[in-house]
């Protein structure tokens, strides 16, 4: 199989894999460091916004309980302490306000970071994201854009129930105009993140709750993982799986159990949804025939559909071996219920038998 | 009414902040040893909102609530067990351990339902009632929020169709002084929330929300207005909320030293001096509600009511994956609930 995507520094976490090399990491920028040091996904997202505004006053940090309180799950940490209370600045509980003051702050010279603390609670400031943020630069002809970054944990797997795990990505991904990142792994919670703060756009990044303790090297330096290169995470011959935010790693150790059965299967991340590198899934597609396509949102109308329309509408359909597959959340609210939330969303296992049945079936 | 003064009333009052109380410790407890899953929000310490409030309210009125909404749940007077039932993740549970604490509804007695939502529960009181205008009906509906809610777009827009339909509704905000860490002195630039209503237009007032009499009274008030076509109006309860935001919550937003003052005005301890004459403020001509005997009734009673509700649930059923997509329509013909049409 080819792999023309670049993977970042660290981007092949699963033991035991073959390494991806797929040579320098795209754009140039990663510098020859030595060793990168292990962070969690957390402090890696921290890192890159403390980095972001060292190097430029216009960056700032606002959002509910980012100061004193350390975020709702404790990315922004202490820098209230080392950026003050006017670049790390706590909100009343507002978000349609604080998207709109972002928007607002970004047409007048700022790069505002706002963070969300439930990807959930975007709805409350869809207004400004949908019709405000992603559509001014195009209504006024390119006059003015708005370099903001909105961050929002999103996912199941905390109990937190229907109102606060939801995947919400294709609400974005729908939108000309957004820019959408789902990062991983820790390098590219702040490669991404590093990217999203100096694109001229809005850029959504979504990131998973159950990942921000997941540790990861992470470059020292601020090390740009471009928007818009898909990952690939791990080659193989017999299935591609594409997978996004938590459902990454479920791949990579379905794929670990797949290869110990015989079945040899690539894991592909998208990394950023828009701008999404489709060439690399379907050069992957078109190579092992057969492509999985695993995301934790609902099936109906969720992002995985875009990507099988890409991969039958590419010259990889002539290869394909397999019906396209998808492998979903079920259409149902997150429950609260621990075994039914496990049940809601797609688990290792169900990657593994899937995945299995597509090789040996076709 | 006086509650302190009658003994059925202050029975009633006591009991149901003792079980407030009692159901939070124990979930609390439960958490901490790892049975219950989630994440949880108490209200312990403010006790006497919702059971001023509710105890304000007819059989057949409404509430809606919040994240924080085991007391108004509690005061509206759901069964403990199908709410244990719900924190345990049970099929025996209020929402068949679909929800959890954050979404525990009753509507056989009006309540709603919790909130996951900031707010969520302000314009949807508006709505119930226009349906009760609509329907012809008396029901009231009271709102609870918190302080942080005053400050979400769906709260303005919720109270202002209220006031200029004047819709049967009445808002209740518990002002713990905190919404997650965000104080209401940074959050707010008037001095009382109350001055909010003035903006819509309706009654605006400011009460001791650790004082169950003062919140009753305030909201009786209210609600005999909403009941006899006045329209809306809002309460602003000051209170206290005694832990953490939720589970996560370290508490380096506030000092020790204002939690242990606020400690110190209990209103379940409060209202137990009152009702058994031993605060030094009752009037002296009025016998005693309650006798120390009595009170303790009161404690044993709200004890046991929640060990038994533990004992039940725990022994229920978990809610079962095998129906998990169930509920996500609701089948052609099904019952509308909360209420008769016409
Ligand atoms: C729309 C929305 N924004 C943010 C949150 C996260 N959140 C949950 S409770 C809370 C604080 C609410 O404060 P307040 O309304 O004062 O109620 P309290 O928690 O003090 O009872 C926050 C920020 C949420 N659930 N919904
Ligand atoms: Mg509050």
């Amino acid at each position: 199989m080819t792999t023309t995507s670049d993977v970042g520094t660290g981007a092949v976490t699963a033991a035991g894999t073959e390494p991806v090399t797929g040579g320098a990491a795209a754009g140039g920028t990663a510098p020859a460091v030595a060793e990168p040091r292990t962070l969690t996904y957390s402090e890696a997202v921290r890192e890159a916004m403390a980095q972001a505004m060292t190097a430029d006053e216009s960056v700032f940090l606002f959002g509910e309980d980012v100061g004193t309180y350390g975020g709702a799950f404790g990315v922004s940490g202490d820098l209230v302490h080392r950026f003050g209370t006017e670049r790390v600045r706590d909100t009343p509980i507002s978000e349609l306000g604080i998207v709109g003051a972002a928007v607002g702050a970004g047409l007048a010279g700022m790069r505002p970071i706002v963070e969300i603390q439930f990807s959930d609670f975007t709805a409350q400031a869809m207004d400004q994201i949908a019709n405000q943020a992603a559509k001014i630069h195009f209504m006024l002809g390119g006059a003015a854009t708005v370099p903001m970054v909105l961050r929002a944990p999103g996912g199941s797997g905390t109990g937190a129930a229907a109102q606060h795990s939801q995947s919400l990505e294709a609400w974005f991904a729908h939108v000309p105009g957004l820019k959408v990142v789902m990062p991983s792994t820790a390098a590219d919670a702040k490669g991404l993140l590093l990217s999203a703060i100096d694109d001229p756009n809005p850029v959504i990044v979504l990131e998973h709750k159950l990942l921000y303790k997941q540790s990861g090297p992470v470059p020292e330096d601020p090390v740009r993982v471009p928007l818009g290169e898909t990952a690939v995470r791990r080659t193989g011959a017999d299935v591609t799986i594409v997978a996004t935010g938590v459902m990454v790693p479920r791949a990579l150790e379905a794929a670990e159990r797949l290869a110990t059965d015989g079945v040899s299967a690539a894991v592909l991340d998208p990394r950023t949804l828009r701008p999404l590198d489709d060439q690399t899934i379907v050069d992957s597609v078109a190579a092992t025939g057969r492509a999985l396509l695993v995301q934790e949102a609902p099936r109906t109308g969720g992002f995985m559909s875009e990507i099988a329309a890409r991969i039958v509408e590419s010259p990889a359909f002539g290869r394909l071996q397999a019906p396209v597959s998808r492998l979903c959340g079920l259409d149902v609210p997150i429950p609260y219920a621990p075994q039914l939330e496990q049940a809601a969303v797609p688990q290792v296992d169900d990657i593994v038998a899937k995945a299995g049945e597509l090789v040996r079936r076709w | 009414m006086t509650l302190t003064a009658d003994p059925g009333l202050a029975k009633h009052a006591l009991t149901t902040m003792w079980t407030i109380r009692r159901f939070e410790e124990a979930v609390d407890d439960m958490f901490a040893r790892g049975l219950m899953h989630g994440t949880m929000h108490l209200s312990i310490g403010q006790e006497a909102v919702p059971t001023g409030a509710c105890m304000a309210l007819s059989e057949g009125d409404y509430i809606t609530s919040t994240h924080r909404g085991h007391g108004h749940c509690i005061a509206k007077g759901a069964k403990l067990d199908a709410m244990m039932a719900e924190l345990l993740a049970k099929e025996t549970g209020y929402c068949r351990g679909r929800g959890g604490s954050m979404h525990i509804a009753d509507v056989a007695t009006g309540n709603l339902g919790a909130n996951g939502i900031v707010a969520g529960g302000v314009p949807i009181a508006a709505g119930a009632g226009l349906a009760v205008r609509m329907r012809g009906g008396s029901q009231v509906v009271v709102s609870f929020f918190g302080d942080g809610a005053v400050n979400e777009g769906a709260w303005h827009e919720g109270v202002n169709l209220a006031a200029i339909w004047d819709l049967p509704v009445v808002f209740v905000c518990e002002n713990n002084r905190y919404g997650m860490s965000m104080s209401v002195d940074r959050a707010f630039n008037v001095d009382t929330l109350a001055e909010r209503a003035r903006g819509y237009g309706i009654p605006g007032v400011t009460v001791d929300g650790n004082d169950p009499q003062a919140v009753h009274d305030v909201v009786t008030d209210a609600v005999q207005r909403a009941r006899s076509g006045g329209g809306p109006s809002f309460v602003e309860a000051l209170t206290y909320r005694w832990k953490g935001h939720s589970k996560s919550d370290k508490n380096l937003y506030r000092t020790r030293e204002e939690i242990e003052s606020w400690r110190e005005r209990d209103p379940i301890a409060a209202f137990e001096s009152a009702v058994t004459g031993a605060a030094a403020a009752t009037a002296p001509s009025v016998p005693p509600a309650l006798s120390e005997s009595d009170v303790e009734e009161c404690r044993i009673l709200a004890r046991d009511r929640v060990r038994e509700a533990i004992r039940t649930a725990s022994a229920a059923p978990d809610a079962d994956a095998a129906t998990l997509t169930d509920a996500v329509y609701a089948p052609a013909g099904a019952p509308i609930a909360g209420g008769t049409r016409g």
